[in-house]
Formats: structure tokens, sequence, C-alpha cells
């Protein structure tokens, strides 16, 4: 094994909450499930009547989501999906139909809120989680055994290999970050913790990552298709997570699932989302995020405020998050989905790649079996509008004043407003904040680094081509002759450094030492296990690439800290 | 809003100059105001006096010298400094604001930040050109920040003639505030949500001001200056749009009512430098005889370097530039822009 530096040590965390599992508060709201789910129907049937005040526009907003949830049973249909959706959306267009028809303003009041009710009330059954204790402990240990079997079997050798325990997890994860700090605040404030999305594997990985941290469970948005497969579908409810439908856009599913996201807050739950709302397309780091889900940590913060809970330990605090791989599954299907959308194209279905078992099982078992590090940064908290915290929970600006953060929901220090056009403004400023810090926090892997100097390198030689002709370059045009791409490599490389020292990026231990090395583990391991490997060395030990839409998708990895002009 | 909720307020205004305190007087029809000056000697002389900048002032004014007491009296703070010394005087004012502050900024000017060590691959752009409420934003911890722009020329404000003003700012609270505080029954308050756009009006208007001075002073005629008043916005557009601001709101108040009425009135401070300059003042002499800023000078200033290191070629600031720092007289640059092959009237909307 090559050399590991001294932040990739391995290090048990004992789980953090002295009461146990059931003082957690995802426990609690999963032990009065059916009172949480109502009472989610009925924020949620407040806020819609709120965005929708009328009778008129409340009949327009029910026709819309009838509307969109056909088509959406007829053109994309999961095996998830509950089988009587045709049913009951069948049911809800009959009595839209019958409010139509009456001529009494009082009956039509009493259908719509009936049918309003209904909706609101099987979209919030449908988001919420199942969180069972001992479903999670199992899940728990299986995931760890499982896991911690499949490599030392892989890692060993001998069949008996598989009862060693000399390889953990932790061997191929590797956490680092501001994990202490993590651990103090998760003790009394609520945890938002919003990672980088580029890989179905990550809501599994991050779960680990939680439990590996000694963590209580958090709640968190799981997309709907990841529960097609049982397996999957079975550790998601374990661990936690929530339904989220990417396919349902009407207001009435949006505002429930804000609704549920919000209430699980107050109550002091740890979530979990992918503030990207899917995964990165182009493999850049997102630099838009969704700010439906965000502004609901904006809101709880505020509400928590208004009950009086002004313990700065009690906030609610912001952790970003990057998960950093060698290798995406998806990298093939994605980019061809980013150039497609890029490419105008009018007509795009959410699909489903992870659609068997046997593919993700396939993965696993590449994934464990060979050796391909993942690494996790945890950032720094924040509070909800961006300013960093200590491991008091204090907030501090940037000349490191302490600040009070529920000043910002006043007018004069004292009297806290509800105010939605400055809590969307607040969203889009903590958006923003959190885009700067994923790119701060983004660890820089050799595989990374190599794939970035090749593209540009080709990308420079052809500066007339757009993107689309450049793709579709012949093979011959596409080898880059060793010498220059190390020249190229070493500036990048040095730039990279110097960033790293200014605080702007983080760097892989293994981004250090003989440049030849370097480019050697990064070819090694970019994009490691795809049919067609995005970059190699050929006979005459100049480098290529088998698949330039790979290669692209690697690159993009760096995007946005200008680094190009130092190849 | 009635006056009598408003009263316990008070309201502070940074700059005691003639916009500065033609502001505070607006202010105080509605509140008590703060006016804060810098120098102590000033501010003791204005209270006793009762004349700031030529202007007499409301009994509802009180001035100062103390940051830390407009900190601590007034939630709503109206920056009014020339933007040389805006930075230095948000600096001071910092440790003592407090995140429910919200600040609405009346300085027209942008301000360069060049790095001290310039790397050899140093190009100058964007991320170092600030606008005011970009300095509030990054040196403070206020968030709620907003700015007021439109034709509102200092000296007649203070003759209380019908008059209006935008108050720009992504949130809506601070623009209601803004109304609320400056809206009487001889001046209108407009919003308007592009912060950026507004800011940009009022800063690029300037450079167009001095041009129509010099126009002015050279005697050029009405037909002239109809001309440079639509290629001017037609030139505006195309910064505003490169810094990013929105194209709508350079034909709001903010960007052609303002540019009307400071490339009409001799009261301007950027025409009458145009005007000085015509008359073949050089600009030494000509800065000499005035007593306050024009912005647009400064502002020359930067674009020019700016458009220069993004290649983009603004016809009108570089002949000013030439007129202004070169030596180029204004009847050449006159020629020179009569001589510049038209191009298509309007092709950005």
């Amino acid at each position: 094994m090559e050399s590991i530096s001294p932040d990739y040590v391995k290090k048990k965390y004992e789980p953090i909450v002295r009461g146990g599992i059931n003082e957690w508060p995802v426990v609690a709201l999963s032990k009065n499930r059916d009172e949480f789910i109502e009472e989610v129907a009925a924020e949620s049937i407040k806020r819609i009547k709120e965005q929708a005040p009328t009778r008129d526009a409340l009949i327009e907003e029910l026709e819309t989501t009838v509307f969109r949830e056909n088509l959406r049973i007829k053109r994309n249909p999961w095996a998830v999906d509950p089988e009587d959706d045709e049913n009951f959306l069948k049911r809800v267009k009959e009595q839209l139909l019958e409010v139509s028809q009456s001529d009494d303003n009082e009956e039509i009041d009493l259908k719509i809120d009936e049918i309003l009710e209904e909706i609101v009330s099987r979209y919030a059954s449908e988001i919420a989680g199942n969180f069972k204790k001992s479903r999670y402990r199992m899940a728990r240990s299986i995931v760890t055994f499982g896991f911690a079997r499949l490599l030392n079997a892989s890692r060993a050798r001998g069949f008996w290999s598989i009862f060693s325990t000399q390889y953990t997890l932790q061997d191929k994860i590797n956490i680092t970050g501001e994990v202490d700090q993590l651990r103090t605040l998760a003790k009394k404030g609520t945890i938002v913790m919003v990672p980088t999305h580029f890989s179905n594997l990550d809501s599994i990985l991050i779960g680990w990552v939680i439990n590996a941290l000694g963590l209580p469970a958090f709640i968190y948005g799981a997309g709907l298709n990841l529960f097609n497969i049982k397996v999957i579908s079975y550790f998601l409810n374990s661990l936690g997570a929530y339904k989220v439908d990417r396919r349902k856009k009407n207001m009435l599913y949006l505002e429930t699932l804000k609704s549920y996201s919000s209430l699980a807050m107050q109550r002091g739950c740890h979530s979990l989302f992918f503030p990207g709302g899917t995964r990165s397309r182009s493999g850049k780091i997102e630099k838009r995020l969704k700010l439906g889900l965000l502004s609901t940590a904006i809101e709880a913060q505020r509400v928590n405020y208004q009950k009086g809970k002004h313990d700065s330990l009690e906030k609610i605090f912001v952790v970003p998050v990057t998960l950093n791989y060698n290798f995406v599954l998806e990298a093939p299907s994605l980019i061809r989905q980013y150039l497609k959308l890029q490419g105008q194209e009018r007509y795009y279905v959410e699909n489903d790649e992870y659609s068997t078992s046997y593919k993700i099982s396939a993965f696993l078992v590449k994934f464990f079996t060979k050796g391909s590090d993942i690494s996790v940064s945890i950032g720094r908290a924040m509070d909800v509008l961006g300013n960093y915290v200590d491991d008091q929970g204090e907030s501090y600006d940037k000349n490191n004043r302490v600040i009070d953060t529920q000043e910002y929901f006043t007018l004069d220090g004292k009297v806290i407003s509800q105010n939605e056009q400055r809590e969307d403004e607040y969203t889009r400023m903590l958006s923003e904040r959190i885009v700067e810090e994923f790119h701060r926090i983004n660890k820089v892997f050799a595989s990374h680094l190599v794939a970035f100097t090749a593209f540009v390198i080709i990308k420079k030689k052809f500066q007339k081509l757009d993107l689309y002709n450049l793709l579709r370059l012949p093979e011959e045009d596409l080898i880059i002759s060793y010498d220059e791409f190390r020249n190229s490599f070493e500036e990048v490389l040095r730039k990279v450094h110097s960033l790293y020292n200014e605080g702007k990026l983080n760097v892989s231990p293994y981004l250090t030492g003989d440049p030849d090395q370097i480019i050697k583990h990064g070819l090694k391991n970019v994009g490691m296990y795809h049919s067609k490997r995005p970059l190699v060395r050929n006979r005459n030990g100049d480098i290529t690439t088998q698949d330039l839409n790979l290669l692209f998708y690697y690159h993009n990895r760096l995007d946005g800290y200008e680094l190009e002009k130092y190849v | 809003m009635n006056s009598k909720s408003m009263s316990d307020k008070i309201v502070g205004v940074l700059g005691a100059g003639s916009f500065g305190t033609a502001v505070a007087n607006i202010l105080a029809k509605n509140s008590k105001v703060l006016l804060y000056a810098r120098n102590p000697a000033t501010a003791d002389e204005i209270q006793s006096s009762r004349l700031s900048a030529g202007q007499q002032i409301s009994s509802d004014i009180t001035v100062t010298h103390d940051l830390k007491q407009v900190a601590e009296a007034c939630n709503v703070i109206f920056p009014i400094v020339p933007s040389a010394n805006f930075r230095e005087l948000i600096l001071q004012l910092a440790p003592h604001l407090r995140p429910y502050h919200m600040m609405i900024h009346g300085t027209k000017g942008l301000d360069l930040q060049i790095p001290e060590v310039k790397g050899p691959n140093f190009v100058l752009g964007k991320e170092h050109v600030s606008t005011m409420s970009e300095i509030i934003r990054k040196e403070t911890v206020v968030v709620r920040v907003g700015c007021m722009a439109g034709p509102n020329l200092a000296s007649e404000l203070s003759t209380g003639h019908p008059a209006a003003t935008v108050i720009a700012s992504p949130f809506t609270e601070v623009i209601q505030e803004g109304k609320a505080l400056l809206r009487s029954e001889n001046f209108q308050v407009y919003g308007n949500a592009d912060l950026r756009g507004v800011e940009l009006c009022g800063i690029l208007k300037n450079i167009i001001a001095i041009a129509s001075g010099i126009l002015s002073g050279l005697g050029m005629g009405e037909n002239s200056r109809g001309l440079l008043v639509s290629r001017g916005l037609v030139e505006m557009i195309y910064l505003g749009q490169a810094l990013g601001g929105e194209i709508s709101s350079f034909i709001g108040l903010a960007g052609i009512g303002d540019l009307v009425a400071t490339t009409t009135s001799t009261n301007s401070r950027n025409f009458t430098l145009g005007y000085k300059i015509a008359q073949g003042k050089t600009l030494d002499q000509a800065l000499e005889e005035m007593d306050e800023v024009a912005e647009g000078l400064n502002t020359i200033k930067i674009i020019k370097q700016l458009a220069d290191s993004q290649g983009i070629k603004p016809l009108i600031t570089e002949t000013l530039y030439k007129i202004l720092f070169g030596d180029m007289t204004p009847e050449n640059g006159v020629n020179f822009l009569m001589r510049h092959q038209a191009n298509i009237d309007i092709d950005f909307l």
C-alpha cells in the first residue's frame, strides 16, 4: 500500500449522545409518525392556501396537479409507484368534475378542502421516512460488517481472510475536515448537512459516514428511484431516509416536501439533503443550488427563534460536505445527458440507470475488490446566513466579532418578524456561501488533475472548435506527448498547491512528491472501472484517451478555479 | 405611513455634503435625523449655525461626528459620501454595525481595488471594481442593503420642487422602509429590485454628463445634446450589461430620468466640470474652482482601465479620457466622435 498521510489516520468515534438511540429526535419522530404526518399535512395546506389564496386559484392548482400527475403515470412510471396511483387520480378527477358542476360556493369550498387534504396527506405519508430503531441497528451492523468482510476478502488472501478484521471501511473512505466540530455541535444543535452529489452511491456512502462519525441518524431526502431496489430501499428506510420524487414538480408536492423538512428540523432532527437537487450531470461541482429545501433551514431557524430558542448551541448549523471520487459509476450516462441537455434537446425524461439490483451489486463488488479511495471532506459549520460558527455555536463576522444570528430576522435587534421575501433572499445568499465552501473544501485528487490537464491541452490545441466538435475529434488527434503533458501538469500542480496554501481548495496527500509518480497514480485511478478509460499511456508512453466525453467529465471537477491559463 | 408613528425612529445620514444634507432634510419631514460629519469642528459649526453645504437644516436634524452614536441610535442609515471616501468610512463604521441594520446609500461612484502585489498573469477584471453596496456587503455584517438613485440634483432638492427617486434593493423590506422614510408630498419614491443595475445607472450617467457640459461649453446647441443623450444611453447600457446590470433599469427613472436631468442642468457638478474644460480650463484649474467632487471623473478613469483590460471599446468614455487626461482638445474630441462611422441605432432590445 502507498504511504498514507497523518490526516488519514483511522480513528474510531464513539456515539455522541449519551442517552443512546432512545433520545434521538428521529426516533421520537418515527414513534409519532402518524401524528407527524398529520402535522405536515396541516402545515402544507396552510402554505398552499397562502400561495393560492382564492377559490379559483386553488381549483386551478388542483387541476394542474391532476394533469401533471396523469402525465407522470402515463409517461414515466416507476416500479416503486403505488399500484392505486391511477385509481386515486381517477377519483380526484371525478371529485374535481363535481366541483366544476356545482353552483353552491359553500359546497365547493368544502369539497376542494377535502380534495386538497386527501392529496396532501397522501404525499406526506409517501414522503415520510419509516425509521425503526431495531432495523437501524441491524442495517448498521450489516453495512459495517458486510463491507468489512468484502474488503478483507478482496485485499487479504485466502478464504479465511473473510473473517479477518485487518481492513475496515475506513481504509477505503477517508474522512477529513471539521469532524470534531461537527460532533460537538451535533450534541445540542441541529445539523443540516449539504453534500455535493455526483453518484447514486452518495446516499449510501453518506449514511455510512454519519454512522462512522458516531452521529445519530440524520433524516435525508433520497431519490424515490433508489427505493425501486428492494435491498437499498430496506437500508434507506432503516437509516432514516425520506423519499423525494423528482418527477413530481407540482406545487402541492413541493410545499408538502418543504413542510416535512422544516418541521423535522424544528423538532431537532439532523437533516441531510443534496442541495444541487440531482447528481451533477457535467461532473462539475454544483454552482447553482436548488433553493426549495435550503429555504426550510432558514425558516426553521426563524421559527425556533420565535419560539424562544436563543441558546447559540441550539442553532441550526449548515455543514457543507464534498464527496471526492476517482471514479463515478454513472459517469458515461451522466455526461451523455449533460451534452444532450446542453445541445438543447427539448424532451428529456428523468431516467433511472440504477434500475436493477444486479448493476449496483456488481458495482459494489468492483468497488470493494479493487482499490479506489474515496474521501469525504467535512466543511466548517455555518449559521443559516453563511457565517462561520465556533464550537460553542457562536457566529463570527470576518473580523472575528461575535454576531447574533437572530438579529438578521429583526429590524431593531429585538422583534423577530416573518418576511418570506427576505428569507428567499437569505436562501440565495446561503446557497452562494455553500457553493463557495464546496470549492474550498473540495479535495483535488491526482486523477482529477491529470484529467483536467489533458483535456485543457487538447482544448487549447483546437481552440477554434466548439465543445461539440471538439468531442468528435478523431483518435489520432488526441495524443499528447508525455513531456508536454508533464510540463503542463507541473504548472497546474504548482498553482493547485498555491491555492491550497491560500485556503482556496484542499488536496489529497497523494498530490506531493515526484510528479511522475503523481501522474502515474492519477492515470491509474481516473475513471478506473470504465470499459473505455478516460486517460491511458499508449505504447510510446504518450498520453491519450479512449473516451473524450469521459475525460471531459472528470476534467470538469476542477472547473471554476481558473486553472486553465496554467496549462 | 403617518408621521406620528415614525417620529420615534431616528434615521442616520452619513455625509454632510450638499446631497447628504438635502437627503437629511427630506428625511426630517418624517423622522428625527442624525447627520454625521467627519470633521468635529464642521459638525459643531453645522449644529450651531443650522447651515450645511449652503442649505438651512431642519430643526429635526442633530449633527454628530460620532459614528458609534449613529450606529447605536439608528436602525436605518444612509451613507452619502464621495466614492473615494466610502470604503474608509464603512470600515470605521463596521465594528458598530449589527445584522439588523439597513443601509441605503446615495453615492454614484465606483471603487477600484488593485492588489498591491500583481502576479505576471494579472488582468484587471470586474472583481476589482466594486459598487458601494458591494463594499457594504463585503466589509460589514449588514446584508439588507439598497441604494437611492434618480434625478436628484442636490441644489434643486433643497428648494422643494417636485422630484422622485428610486430605491433599489433585492429586499422588498428595504424598498418599503426607504419609501416610508423618504416619501413626502413633493417627493415620489419608486422601487426596483435590480440593485446593481440602478447603481450602475447613477454611476455611468456621470460620464455622459461631463460630455454634455463640454457640448454646452463649446456652444453646440440642443441637436447635438439629443444625439449625445441617446448615444450616451446606448453606451451606458452596453457598459451596464457588461458589469452585470439589467437593461430595464436603464430606461427607468435612475437611467434615462437621471441622464436627462444631469445632462441639461448647469447645477450638475459633472456637467459643470465638462463646461469648464470646454471653456479652455485645464483639469486642475477646473477642479480647483469646484467645491465638491464630480464623480464622473473617477468613473471615467476606472471604466477606461477596465475596458482596456477587457477589450471593449466605449467610444464616448474613451474620447473623454483623452480630453481629460490626455492632450485631445474638446473640439477635436467632438470632431472625432462625429467622424466615427455610425452604427445601427438600437441593437440591444
